[in-house]
């Protein structure tokens, strides 16, 4: 061995540390207790199954949300488009003989890529203000369609009459919601981990970069466009994928699902739990459903006031939503612990 | 003859009446160290923004090498190894020093798409990063978010960018601008011990820089090329001291 090949062995360790700031997709422990608490919530509030899996299935949509708005900075208030497009997908499957549920998220999933593909060069021109325009008004063409195809789609009655097949030939979708919510929980969680890897990877980098300065990039010799094109089409297709849940779950797609609210809804629960980390996504969608359900029990007319409160005094003083304040907590912790 | 790099022929770009740049064209051969000054406003981040595909000429053409790059993006020039650093620094904030360089590392290497392995894993170019930080006295910022860094630092980071995307052809727009000078020099040291086959020109207003480093110098006023030559004929050119050296001691 040379002796330049020898310092390079010996400095290697010190190497590997500085790469210690880099994204790995390594698990703690911390992740593993989270995801339990919806394992146990399936054994110990077996009475909230119905609000569990509704919970479970936005938390992958705002996840969709998550990697086109937190990390590409892709602003948008028209997402329901292709969750919409997703729970009519697999919806009309089931309507019309097809109730094999896995397939039908394959393909709803498919279908949720392919508009988010096409609508995608619309939306990467452009900045905030103008997507944001773009995004709104392909939800509405979206939303305005599914409502005059009628025939179709139900319109405004919404679409009845999807019959699921047994999952895996197995379990049937029961009234107590106990397979819905076991599958909700799988299949968010297989999208988590896709996701998860995602954001670690190169890929997930650039996107970072991408929102955090879109006209370096291009110095460096990457096309802002086409990762902002690849990051839309993923958030089409996991949004898809929710949608196609929501409907086979309930065994109804209503035209809300393509609605605006849903659309503005997702983008609260986003910033109340933090954009940008993949579990305020989670996280903001479990506390927005639950204030929602809990608020709207003491007063089915004026819950909506509590959310806006909450959502003004989080984006003013708590920078980063919930999981952001959370950060800076345990900072300011360790820092106190330190002498 | 030697090869050219870099050539300019014939560069215009007006915006309505207002003409940024004016016929200009220069050729840059292999290796060349070139400085391009030049008061204030007389076109030469324009110049640079056309070079680099930033800006689309009005007329004229670009050219790498034999190649036409006129009709391409910025991205696919940088593809032919053209890289530029920016006079108002142009970073990632929130990212740490480390990660932006390792990103322009994994773009260089065309890995940047891959989504399976994690950025962690990926250690040689994490090494290859570390050693570049190293080079530019940057190693104890590695972990540092990009915006926590002081000024001087930032620059070295832009130039710590564009080195490590490996230019054949570098462009530097006032690379020590905002720097004290005695970090100044250090960044011309740095792009000095570059290898011999860098193309490089920069943008610079310190005649001492330009005159040590730079093997010729192109003076441009008022969006046109007023002459080209070495330190030398520059600094002894009548028209030069009077257009420009005579305006320059307000700095």
């Amino acid at each position: 061995m040379t002796g330049g090949a020898q310092i390079a062995e010996m400095a290697r360790p010190r190497i590997e540390a500085m790469a210690e700031g880099l994204s790995t997709a390594r698990w703690t422990l911390t992740e593993v207790a989270f995801w339990l608490v919806p394992v146990a919530c399936f054994f110990l509030l077996s009475d909230y199954l119905v609000l569990g899996s509704q919970i479970l299935i936005t938390a992958l949509f705002a996840l969709s949300l998550d990697l086109v708005l937190g990390y590409a900075g892709v602003v948008s208030l028209g997402h329901a488009a292709f969750f919409g497009l997703g729970a009519y997908t697999a919806g009309l499957l089931g309507r019309h003989g097809w109730g094999e549920p896995l397939s039908g998220l394959l393909l709803a999933a498919a279908v949720a890529a392919l508009a988010g593909w096409l609508t995608s060069f619309l939306v990467v021109r452009g900045r905030d203000l103008t997507r944001l325009m773009v995004t709104l008004g392909i939800g509405l063409l979206f939303f305005e369609a599914a409502n005059k195809a009628a025939f179709v789609t139900g319109g405004v009655d919404g679409l009845s009459g999807v019959t699921m097949w047994k999952l895996f030939g197995v379990f049937r979708f029961d009234l107590g919601g106990k397979t819905a919510y076991a599958y909700s929980l799988v299949v968010l969680f297989v999208a988590f981990v896709f996701a998860r890897r995602l954001v670690a990877s190169p890929f997930g980098l650039s996107l970072r970069a991408v929102r955090e300065n879109a006209t370096r990039m291009p110095a460096l010799g990457a096309s802002v466009r086409s990762r902002l094109v690849i990051a839309y089409t993923i958030g089409a297709a996991l949004a898809g994928i929710a949608g196609a849940l929501l409907a086979q779950t309930t065994q109804f797609v209503g035209l809300d699902s393509l609605g605006f609210q849903r659309s503005a809804e997702l983008v609260v629960m986003l910033v109340l739990g933090g954009a940008g980390r993949l579990y305020g996504a989670v996280i903001g969608t479990a506390l927005f459903m639950i204030a929602q359900d809990w608020l709207s029990g003491l007063n089915p007319v004026y819950w909506q006031f509590w959310i806006g409160l909450l959502l003004v005094v989080i984006v003013l003083f708590a920078r980063g939503g919930i999981l952001g304040v959370a950060d800076q907590a345990m900072a300011a912790w360790r820092r106190k612990a330190e002498p | 003859m030697s090869a050219v790099a870099l050539r300019a022929a014939g560069l215009n770009k007006t915006w309505g009446g207002f003409v940024a740049n004016r016929d200009v064209s220069l050729e840059l051969a292999v290796g060349e160290r070139h400085a391009l000054i030049g008061p204030n406003g007389a076109g030469k981040t324009t110049f640079i923004n056309l070079l680099t595909g930033v800006l689309t000429p009005t007329a004229g053409d670009v050219y790498v090498g034999e190649e036409n790059v006129t009709r391409l993006a910025q991205h696919e020039r940088v593809a032919r190894g053209m890289t530029r650093t920016y006079q108002i620094t142009s970073l990632f904030p929130s990212l740490t020093v480390l990660e932006s360089v390792v990103l322009a590392i994994l773009e260089r290497e065309g890995l940047a798409t891959n989504w399976w392995k994690s950025v962690a894993q990926h250690s040689g170019a994490a090494r290859e990063a570390k050693d570049l930080l190293e080079r530019l006295h940057l190693g104890a910022e590695a972990g540092k978010p990009t915006k926590s860094l002081a000024y001087g630092k930032q620059r070295l980071v832009e130039i710590a960018l564009a080195l490590a995307t490996k230019p054949k052809i570098l462009l530097l727009d006032e690379p020590a601008a905002g720097i004290p000078a005695a970090q100044s020099a250090e960044v011309f040291e740095v792009i000095a011990g570059l290898p011999r086959d860098v193309t490089i020109l920069f943008i610079e207003h310190d005649m001492q820089i330009v005159f040590r480093f730079a093997e010729r110098v192109s003076v441009l006023v008022a969006g046109a090329m007023l002459m080209q030559g070495t330190p030398d004929e520059v600094a002894n050119d009548a028209r030069v001291k009077q257009v420009y050296l005579g305006e320059a001691p307000h700095d």
